[in-house]
């Protein structure tokens, strides 16, 4: 292949992106007769979805039959603070159930009820049990259900088209680094496959972001490499715009030793199952740590939320499980006052909690990271944990019910996708968005390509040069920097500037040195051919970091309080006029340069706020927002 | 703490290559892994490695190390000797992308030849009902990373190419056999899998289960069971008989 032939597919829909919402994307579409592309960046299955732990949350009811959407629906607002987008928030709880019980139908096998329901454990801000589990490896039972699904689609096709990729077709180890445009609106996809080096483009009127998070801007992080950024950055230059970049959520619990394991997810079902959190002193802290808006929820002393796990109805929750922003900031206080493990954690217990069979079959995978990564035997001692960016609430501003961006032919979902879960995402929750929003970003994709009646937009040839350009220029370079230092001096910026705890003068550092980077990025030289090389990959995956990490810094210059996963130093608490904004990024056509701009979030509509108390409200809402509240009982 | 560690890595492609030697940074707690990440960054950009969950939990980044299947970000490094060179080359049975890459379709390809959940007819959504106890067993198997070492080491397909065809390998008839255990699967997947999917190669040497990084008793629980399924199937003259009845019946 010359340098720079590109292969050409031609699709309906594209969804890039091959984790929990881009397969259910997929399934969607073809089931709605959309010839559909999968591009994967890893091998088909190993997508991130897999590291999810905990569980699925859906308010079926099966362990506690007072649980229904509604409540799922306050428990998801008062974790993102009321920042939530509650359209999407409401969808989320009301269709999580039948995705869910849709899984088993494709072979899922959850753990079960004495009833042979399935199964639901307690989780962080869940008032009730509320996660669908496989021990604490439901994401890997996720990924592995879809993907299967999908296989099962492909079998049906090679009956029916004798092909069995005549409609749904995955194009594993294929990177996407720019969006098509026909004008304003989608025209397909250009990328390159990582084996081959190989350019390719996809031709298509719909194609849906489901590319995951930002983490890989993090030094310290649960994410793996295929966490930059990619959706957001394509989304942006596409000009779509991001939505409240500022939220990046650090799970309290990452292994903090051996160093080569810093960041790696300790699931919170440690702490759902018992787990405790204690400091260097031996107390456990948390009872130190309830906010205001949760002393309703939460217990006030050790044995009342002990209690609590066998008698829930008379006791409340230890604030072990509260929301994960409030523990990470727990954590994070612990250690700066000297109070924390030996290698700059806390202690997690489960081992003087459970006996050891019943951890060894509640969470097998925490027993065997520990006992074959640290040399600790769960069972017997405590863990060192500390805090690890996880996820980020911030993504691409879409339309709830669609998924679709403001781009004509762009949809998001899944963790790209910004608004469901406000400041802060509670565990269990992310499961559960990516097949609510994954299927409607099936759907909407599909019915946007139906009401073209088949005028689809083209992609230009002038455009196309202009991508292989910038896809091939790190060959060209002849003195340039080598990417992995960059890409390392730009996590620990970010870990560093613009971490758990933010301090302005430290964002405006930040940002000045963005600005360099993004500069570097432009020159950076690999080594070698185009065949599997990594570094040119995280050469090119370079631009799309230094965008998301500019948003996320210059988001949180701007808002001035601390809600969710985002702390101000300077402003430390929530402010309920800052409820009402909603930051939004995007680029000024024809520029790189990141525009910020403020814009009101969406009311919540009365039905929805009826679900909860004034009291409780009183604590979120403005006075005047408040005063404008029908009198009496809210329902 | 740190010190000069010996590595001898293959590099190369379809091609052809070589082991190249290499002396790279240790450090306390690390991994395999983190010792290749050290050389992409420092010495060799364009080094060639999959992986991407560190924790061992998406089985991207098998190879061999010093002749045994293996995850690299399992392999601490702790399990040597500050003076051992530590070899790593790509998975053997299947055909060599470009360094520690291999092409390893022959897994997809088989992963499309066994035939789905059959779901329950008559039994929608939400109406699943199964008890605890008999979805164990298959929820053993559903553990399975897709991270091929079983396959590499099986051999019947190591060292005996022409058996590709014929053969889906460990992980394979294990998905057939967590298919035959399932409580609600309604598909009878005995014959298929001695049939079609090769479950007579298996001699049950249990390679497939020593280099299992889930630790799932791949021969014992699944390949020797379904063996026996088979031989029940075949042989049992209640069964024969019974079959004979039902086959009546649906004339």
């Amino acid at each position: 292949m010359s340098d720079r032939e590109v292969q050409r597919h031609r699709y309906d829909v594209v969804v890039i992106g091959a984790g929990g919402a881009g397969l259910r994307a997929a399934i969607e579409a073809r089931e709605q007769g959309m010839r559909t592309a999968i591009i994967s960046k890893s091998l088909f299955g190993k997508a991130h979805t897999v590291m999810a732990e905990g569980g699925i949350a859906a308010s079926m009811g099966n362990v506690n039959a007072r649980d229904n959407w509604q409540v799922h629906f306050r428990d998801t607002m008062r974790g993102g603070k009321f920042l939530n987008n509650p359209r999407m928030a409401e969808l989320h709880a009301k269709e999580a159930p039948d995705r869910v019980w849709e899984l088993e139908t494709y072979g899922a096998l959850f753990d079960r009820t004495k009833d042979g329901k399935i199964s639901q454990r307690n989780f962080g801000g869940h008032e009730y049990p509320r996660l669908a589990h496989v021990g604490d490896r439901t994401g890997l039972e996720l990924i592995r259900t879809l993907q299967q699904k999908i296989v099962s689609m492909q079998q049906d096709d090679l009956r029916d088209h004798g092909d069995y990729e005549a409609m749904i077709r995955v194009f594993d180890e294929c990177a996407i680094t720019d969006l098509m445009q026909d004008g304003p609106r989608v025209a397909g996809a250009f990328g390159y496959f990582r084996e081959t080096g190989d350019l390719v483009v996809f031709e298509a009127p719909a194609v849906v972001l489901a590319t995951g998070g930002i983490g890989k801007s993090f030094k310290v992080t649960s994410n793996s490499w295929e966490y930059t950024g990619d959706g957001h950055a394509l989304g942006m230059r596409a000009g779509a715009s991001l939505l409240n970049m500022e939220f990046v959520q650090f799970h309290p619990t990452g292994m903090v030793w051996p160093p080569s394991v810093k960041g790696i997810l300790v699931t919170e079902s440690v702490r759902g199952d018992g787990g405790v959190l204690r400091n260097s002193e031996g107390k456990r802290f948390m009872f130190d740590y309830i906010p205001d808006v949760f002393t309703k929820q939460y217990a006030e002393s050790e044995d009342e939320g002990d209690r609590w796990y066998s008698d829930p109805e008379n006791n409340k929750r230890p604030p072990e499980l509260l929301p994960r922003d409030e523990v990470a900031r727990a954590i994070n206080s612990e250690v700066k006052a000297g109070r924390g493990s030996p290698h700059g954690g806390v202690f997690l217990d489960v081992s003087t909690r459970l006996p050891a069979e019943e951890i060894k079959k509640r969470l097998p995978s925490m027993w065997h990271q520990f006992k074959e990564l640290a040399d600790v035997d769960i069972t017997k001692e405590p863990m060192e944990v500390g805090p690890t960016c996880h996820y980020v609430m911030g993504g691409v501003e879409v339309d709830p019910d669609t998924t679709a961006a403001s781009v004509p032919g762009l949809f998001a979902a899944g963790e790209v996708a910004g608004g469901m879960h406000g400041s802060n995402r509670l565990g269990g929750n992310s499961l559960s968005d990516l097949l609510v929003f994954g299927r409607r970003a099936g759907l909407g994709a599909a019915q946007y390509v139906g009401s073209l009646g088949g005028r689809h937009p083209a992609v230009r040839e002038s455009d196309l040069d202009d991508v292989i350009g910038f896809a091939l220029q790190p060959f060209e370079t002849e003195v340039g920097e080598n990417p992995y230092e960059i890409h390392q001096e730009l996590q620990q910026a970010m870990q560093d500037l613009v971490g758990i705890i933010r301090r302005p003068e430290e964002i405006e550092d930040a940002l000045a040195r963005l600005e360099k980077f993004r500069e570097r990025a432009t020159k950076v030289k690999v080594v070698g051919h185009r065949q599997f090389n990594p570094g040119w990959h995280l050469a090119l995956d370079l631009r799309n970091m230094v965008i998301v990490s500019e948003c996320v810094a210059k988001s949180a210059l701007e808002r001035q309080e601390s809600r969710g996963g985002h702390t101000r130093d300077d402003f430390p608490a929530m402010d309920a006029d800052w409820r009402k904004v909603n930051l939004v990024c995007s680029h000024a056509p024809g520029s790189v340069e990141v525009d910020l701009k403020r814009q009101p979030v969406p009311d919540i509509r009365a039905d929805l706020i009826a679900l909860f108390d004034r009291s409780e409200l009183a604590k979120y809402l403005t006075e005047a927002e408040l005063a404008a509240l029908p009198e009496g009982d809210l329902t | 703490m740190s010190y000069q560690g010996h590595f001898r890595i293959w590099r190369g492609d379809v091609a052809g290559g070589e082991i190249q030697d290499f002396t790279v940074e240790v450090n306390e707690g690390e991994v395999v892994l983190d010792i290749i990440h050290r050389l992409q960054a420092t010495q060799a950009g364009d080094l060639a490695v999959r992986w991407n969950c560190k924790a061992g939990k998406c089985g991207s980044c098998s190879a061999e190390i010093n002749g045994r299947p293996r995850l690299l970000c399992m392999t601490r490094m702790s399990t040597f000797t500050e003076d051992d060179t530590i070899t790593v080359t790509p998975l053997r049975t299947f055909p060599v992308i470009r360094d520690l890459v291999t092409d390893v379709s022959f897994n997809y390809a088989k992963a499309r030849e066994i035939p789905a959940f059959a779901p329950p007819k008559g039994v929608a959504a939400g109406d699943y009902r199964m008890q605890q106890i008999d979805v164990e067993r298959s929820q053993e198997f559903r553990k399975c990373i897709e991270c091929f070492l079983c396959q590499d080491v099986c051999h019947v397909v190591r060292d005996h190419e022409d058996n590709k065809d014929s053969f889906a390998g460990p992980r394979y008839l294990m998905r057939i056999a967590e298919l035959d255990m399932h409580p609600l699967d309604e598909m009878d997947r005995k014959k298929q899998a001695q049939d079609e999917h090769g479950l007579g190669y298996c001699n049950i040497t249990k390679c497939c289960t020593e280099v299992c990084p889930e630790h799932i008793k791949i021969t014992d629980n699944a390949l020797i069971p379904m063996k026996e399924r088979v031989v029940d199937r075949k042989f049992d003259p209640l069964v024969w008989l019974g079959s004979k009845i039902r086959r009546r019946e649906n004339v």
